[in-house]
């Protein structure tokens, strides 16, 4: 008896997951690979798009830029995401860059930090080593840690890109997440550190750069200066499968906008 | 009968396949890792790879010197060994020995639920509650440091060490203690001077088995160590092997990629070690 139900069982599984890959061929997949920044906004316009064509089906991995423009060359996966511009070496590799949205780098304290604004050319002083007191900023008598995140994050490669501090940053705690960046400064009165506009929280305090509160339209009016693109990377060579397409398509439209900027990010549109 | 037989053997087979699952991945990882790991120590000399201070694997000229993280890996086990083996060992004999019926049930569940715990939340705790408390207490900038890792693991190799040496003192003949208890020794003389050096291969078992989860540990010290590749300092940020690979991996391509899983490489050679000291053990408590 039991011999018998374990035969069923198997047998109806097996059926389920053919039956699974079968109704898969038959619609369409698309499937994304790349930064881990993009996550909310590309989860958000996923599920979006999945509802709106039925039997579509989306996929992402979350690999990092590098990784993700890897894939999309090696045709991996039909569309690269990347949270920086391509460089000119994978430009000539015949790749294509289309900008999503554009997302704002906060620098953020502790909510019980006095210091409300600052500057680029401070940041780049404090996160190389030059500043290494609050008190110099007019703060407590306390030494700055400096948080950031690990090589190769492309929050980092974006933040360090703008404050002109490539390879020169002193980190005292080099973090793997977002999520991780912003509970420690949360936890640390003396503490400095930055992180994706869209998922900072009242934990932190985001400061002023140069006067400027980082803000959906400050980062679209260009006014707040530590801000990086969101990219969709392409084959220039290759046409897309009609279902890479008509993501492509439904993104980069009006009617996703707004689910871009309920991710935090603020579309280009 | 001959029905039964034929049964046998399939079933013998089946078993033998399953067996051979085990046997299959650890030389595929193996061979993998070998395969993997060798070309950028190539590209980098061994020398420098193992005794280059400087880890800078994305600068624009790179760096892959991973002798911070090997002592960091070095010093944190050692602390953790520190700190865990003289509480754990002393519990387990408590444990194994003195303590009444009751008291060992509840202690003997609170260490395999110490045991079932993730490490993701050590990590958690460590780093809302342990980070933030050796900042308080030795009034230094930044709490993340080889300290904060060196307790988290001290905490997470107690099972393993509580839990094989009571094995161990429990496997003592009662023949011996009941002898030295004749001949007019104290309970608390003949255990440490009759069980225990009778069950010191299983306890230097355990010692061992506590050395190999306390390298091998990545997702708890990764959220209390701070993670910069700095040379060792009690309360200085550090990165361990693991973490290094743990943090980069998912970033990486090239000559970056290749020097991780040469950083596996260097910690599966530890681990292989440490494996080779635990049978060495094992199997002089056994003859034992």
């Amino acid at each position: 008896m039991k011999k018998i139900f374990t035969f069923i069982i198997t047998v109806s599984l097996t059926a389920l997951t053919l039956t699974g890959c079968s109704s898969k061929q038959k619609s369409g997949t698309v499937s994304t690979d790349g930064s881990t920044s993009m996550e909310e906004v590309i989860g958000v316009l996923g599920e979006a798009f999945q509802e709106k064509y039925n039997g579509m089906s989306f996929t992402y991995n979350p690999t990092g830029s590098g990784s993700g423009i890897q894939a999309v060359k090696e045709g991996r996966c039909d569309i690269g995401l990347s949270s920086r511009s391509l460089k000119d070496e994978e430009k000539a590799d015949g790749l294509t860059e289309t900008v999503l949205a554009n997302d704002g780098i906060a620098v953020i304290v502790n909510p019980k930090n006095t210091l409300n604004d600052i500057d680029v050319d401070t940041i780049a002083k404090i996160y190389t080593g030059e500043i290494t007191n609050w008190s110099e900023l007019g703060g407590n008598d306390a030494q700055i840690v400096v948080i950031g995140r690990e090589a190769g994050s492309g929050t980092r490669d974006g933040f360090e890109s703008i404050t002109g501090t490539e390879n020169a940053c002193k980190y005292r705690q080099e973090l793997t997440s977002t999520g991780d960046v912003i509970t420690t400064v949360s936890q640390n009165p003396d503490a400095i550190g930055y992180a994706s506009l869209a998922a900072v929280n009242d934990q932190v305090k985001a400061l002023l750069v140069g006067g400027v509160a980082p803000s959906e339209d400050t980062v679209k009016d260009g006014s707040y200066v530590i801000q990086r693109p969101f990219v969709l990377v392409t084959k220039n060579d290759e046409k897309l499968s009609d279902a890479a397409q008509k993501f492509f398509d439904f993104v980069m439209s009006d009617e996703a906008a707004p689910l871009i900027s309920q991710a935090g990010a603020v579309p280009v549109k | 009968m001959k029905k039964q037989k034929i049964f046998e053997n399939i079933v013998h087979g089946i078993f033998l396949i399953l067996g051979m699952i085990t046997v299959g991945c650890v030389l595929l990882i193996t061979l993998y890792l070998v395969l993997a790991g060798i070309p950028a120590i190539r590209k980098i000399g061994l020398y420098d790879f193992l005794f280059g201070a400087k880890w800078a694997s994305t600068a624009k000229e790179p760096s892959y010197g991973i002798l911070p993280f090997i002592l960091t890996s070095i010093y944190g086990t050692a602390g953790a060994i520190l700190i865990g083996v003289p509480v754990g060992f002393l519990t387990s004999v408590y444990l194994a020995k003195l303590a009444p019926a009751k008291i060992k049930t509840v202690v003997s569940g609170a260490v395999s639920l110490l045991a079932g715990i993730p490490s993701v939340v050590y990590g958690l705790v460590g780093m809302m509650v342990l980070v933030p408390g050796i900042r308080n207490l030795f009034h230094i900038p930044d709490g993340a440091s080889l300290f904060a890792a060196i307790i988290v693991l001290a905490i997470m190799i107690l099972p393993s060490i509580i839990n094989m040496s009571i094995t161990a003192l429990e496997a003592v003949p009662k023949e011996y203690e009941d002898a030295s208890l004749a001949l007019g020794a104290a309970p608390i003389e003949t255990y440490f001077k009759v069980s225990v050096p009778a069950a010191k291969s299983g306890i230097a078992a355990a010692v061992v088995l506590g050395v190999g989860r306390a390298i091998g540990e990545a997702m708890a010290v990764m959220m209390v160590s701070g993670n910069a590749p700095n040379l060792p300092e009690l309360f200085g940020s550090v990165r361990f092997l693991t973490t290094a690979v743990a943090s980069e991996m998912s970033y990486s391509g090239g000559l970056q990629r290749q020097a991780l899983f040469s950083i596996a490489l260097v910690l599966f050679l530890f681990i292989m070690l440490i494996n080779a000291a635990l049978n060495f053990f094992l199997k002089r408590s056994k003859e034992e």
